[in-house]
């Protein structure tokens, strides 16, 4: 019976502390509570088997392995960017992005739709946060959606497809955890991810536009006493046309002194500071040249997407680390703010309030998975799980069918933090040895969450939604109609076409690597290389203890994230 | 019961202390991220001092406002099955957690903690990169992270027991904050 046990200790153990995490109490403490556990049951079971190598000194480790999760440079990233995102979003600027390009697209049927997509990817790429991004566009536009006529569930599903983005969207601080567990630079991550993440976007986009051609009534168009600009594009166009030229001149004869990369970026931003200027002059002097519409336009939209090209364009480039482009990228969230007068006391203290605690949670759920690792690797636990899956049937196909079967039924219970430290880290070295890229391994597994975190009735993108929608009928602060709630089928219904669209994408990117793959031409092959020779291990480098790797498996659940920046008070 | 709920509310006070102020550190890390990265490009000057600062502050935010995250029920639960549950059931399942999970978790860590971080102090170790900081502040946090925790975990065990029992209890003090 014994001899039974210590030789599935791995199975058992798994099997355990999933049953555990089941129990509701924080993961970070109950995986940290069966590695332990399972830690002394090893080593009372190690001369019964030779496959458990755990001893009591091991334990020391543990210290040194918290000391190189603190230590990690790339995890640095992570409250820079959750704090980047959050001072933007808490200066306003999802309110000020949605209305104004609301008003822009709004004279046309499915425009609101339109203009939900764009921002919820440009929330979506700053924040990272799926909770955050759904709920402030649930509360900011669903209203108005529903207001002007959509139906609820295409006003629904609009909403939580775009919050969920955020999945694959640069420079999402869940690309930089998912890059930092696969073992890879998160620069690639970036640009691998950046082509699935425009197809997606564009796909969304022409399944808005197809129906709001198809279907003109569950998608009206803004009712003329609605509209805030009465055209004026004429002068918007022009605006567009003139920055395009500097921008386009500036990289050919100026600036001629920078390298290439560090050229373009300056171009670009040249092109942004003169268009923001030219509109300022326009209106503080009253000179007439612009349109309100192209005023407000580049009063609103220049600044924040100015902010994430320099973040996005410098990371790329490789003129700044992906944790010094998060840091600036947070400064100039703040400088924004500040120029906005949106800069508080309160605001900032919130933001750095809800930073510390995302990276308290964060972090605490890794070092929780670190310690399950030391015993499940010690157990030879991640042999198991390499044999299990190298028997699959299909090769690289039949493995990618198949974690993405099983990535997609677990996205219905476990967040995104304890799929990329547990699961992930168990993928990798199978993944590795199919030959699979796993840059491209890591952009998949993004498409799949996403879709996973859309699909009813479990997917979490659905919960935040159905938090934040209107539970009973409510009376319409503008037109004093009472309006219907949203009912929870509704949000259902709105999803199930963004669940096709998201296979869609999932199916291309299977099917085209390089869509992914083009990472290898454009950045510079420095550190990729030397992990990729080391397959086994994946995670962040914590304790010093060659065999056993990074941050291994376990498995977990619905976040209890709270609304990452719901109120707007 | 009295003297011990006061206990209780001590250390809850305590860690809310943490968690107030050491936030501001992901301020400072972001300052002195950015001052460095414009200093490096700019004027090609870096130091590994201040590299090392960047994540010993951000090591004080993560380590230090744990237990009052714990404090808040901040940390993630998946609740798929348990939402079904009671909270008397509830309650009776943190309880049993707390101290068979977090409790043995919290003793072990604090107590390896501390011989890591005693060896660090003694030898005055400093980081193997040039220029680095002293290595013991950077482990102390580990050491006061983890003990923090221990004690919020024993005022959360306090709190659990008076609720079941009908004690009431001071709910957590929220600072308006609470949105995460």
């Amino acid at each position: 019976m014994i001899d039974l046990i210590a030789h599935n200790l791995a199975p058992i153990m798994f099997c355990s502390v999933m049953a555990m995490l089941l129990l509701g109490y924080p993961v970070a403490f109950t995986l940290a509570a069966g590695g332990l556990a399972f830690f002394v049951i090893g080593v009372e079971l190690s001369p019964y088997s030779n496959e458990i190598n755990l001893s009591w000194p091991l334990l020391q480790s543990h210290p040194s392995r918290v000391f190189g999760i603190m230590s990690n440079e790339t995890l640095l990233a992570i409250p820079f960017f959750t704090f980047m995102g959050l001072v933007l979003e808490r200066s306003g600027m999802a309110e000020d992005l949605l209305d104004t390009v609301g008003q822009l697209f709004g004279p046309v049927r499915g425009g609101l739709a339109l203009a939900v997509v764009l921002v919820g990817s440009l929330l979506a790429a700053t924040t990272g946060i799926v909770a955050a991004s759904v709920m402030a566009m649930g509360l900011i536009s669903l209203p108005i959606m529903l207001r002007y006529g959509y139906s609820p569930a295409i006003a629904s599903g609009t909403v939580v497809a775009s919050g969920t983005l955020a999945q694959i969207v640069p420079p999402s601080l869940v690309l930089i955890v998912m890059a930092d567990q696969l073992g890879r630079p998160v620069d690639d991550m970036y640009v691998g991810a950046f082509v699935p993440a425009m197809i997606t976007i564009g796909i969304y986009c022409a399944f808005v536009v197809w129906f709001s051609i198809f279907r003109p009534g569950v998608m009206p168009a803004l009712p003329l006493e609605a509209r805030k600009f009465k055209g004026g594009f004429g002068s918007l166009a022009g605006i567009i046309i003139l920055s395009v030229g500097l921008a386009l001149a500036a990289q050919r004869w100026g600036f001629t002194s920078f390298a290439s990369e560090t050229r373009l970026v300056a171009s670009v931003s040249l092109a942004a500071l003169f268009a923001l200027c030219a509109t300022l002059l326009n209106r503080k002097l009253s000179l007439g040249l612009m349109s309100y519409l192209a005023e407000e336009v580049v009063i609103v939209l220049i600044p924040p997407l100015a902010l994430i090209f320099l973040v996005l364009g410098t990371i790329f480039l490789g003129i700044a680390t992906p944790t010094e482009g998060g840091a600036m990228g947070a400064t100039g969230a703040l400088v924004l703010a500040f120029i906005r007068r949106r800069l508080s006391y309160g605001m900032l203290k919130s933001a750095l309030d809800s930073t510390a605690r995302l990276a308290a949670f964060v972090m605490f759920i890794l070092i929780g998975a670190r310690i399950f690792g030391l015993t499940f690797y010690g157990i030879n636990g991640n042999l198991w799980v390499e044999e299990l899956l190298l028997q699959l049937p299909g090769g690289q196909l039949g493995f990618l069918v198949f974690v993405t079967l099983i990535v997609f039924v677990l996205g219905c219970f476990l967040d995104f933090f304890e799929i990329a430290f547990i699961v992930v880290p168990l993928l990798v070295p199978v993944a590795a040895q199919l030959g699979i890229d796993l840059i491209w391994f890591g952009v998949i597994l993004g498409i799949n969450l996403q879709t996973s975190f859309l699909t009813p009735p479990f997917g979490f993108s659905l919960f935040y939604f159905r938090s934040v929608a209107p539970h009973e009928d409510w009376t319409d602060p503008v037109t004093k109609r009472r309006m219907k709630a949203v009912r929870t089928i509704e949000i259902y219904k709105g999803a199930l076409p963004f669940i096709g669209l998201q296979a869609l994408v999932l199916a291309i990117v299977i099917s085209f690597p390089g869509l992914v793959t083009h990472y290898k031409d454009v950045a510079p092959p420095i550190p990729g290389g030397i992990q990729q020779n080391l397959p086994g291990l994946p995670g962040m480098s914590g304790g010093a203890l060659p065999g056993l790797p990074g941050s291994p498996s376990g498995g977990l659940a619905p976040l209890q994230l709270a609304p990452l920046g719901t109120s707007q008070d | 019961m009295s003297l011990i709920l006061k206990i209780s509310r001590a250390i809850d006070a305590v860690t809310a202390l943490f968690g107030r102020y050491v936030s501001w550190f992901v301020l400072a890390a972001v300052l002195v991220s950015t001052a460095n990265a414009i200093s490096r490009k700019a004027f090609n000057v870096s130091s590994n001092a201040w590299l090392e600062l960047q994540w010993y502050l951000f090591g004080a935010v993560f380590m230090l406002t744990a237990a009052d995250a714990l404090r808040r029920n901040a940390h993630v639960r998946i609740d798929i099955v348990t939402s079904m549950l009671s909270q008397k059931t509830r309650d009776v399942i943190d309880l049993i957690c707390h101290i068979t999970f977090l409790m043995p978790f919290c003793i072990l860590m604090s107590w390896l903690s501390w011989t890591f971080f005693l060896r660090a102090a003694l030898s005055g170790e400093t980081s193997s990169n040039f220029g680095g900081l002293v290595i013991w502040p950077a482990r102390f946090l580990i050491l006061l992270g983890f003990v923090l925790l221990l004690f919020q975990a024993a005022s959360e065990i306090i709190k659990r027991i008076a609720v079941l029992r009908g004690v009431p209890i001071h709910t957590p003090g929220d600072d308006g904050l609470d949105q995460l």
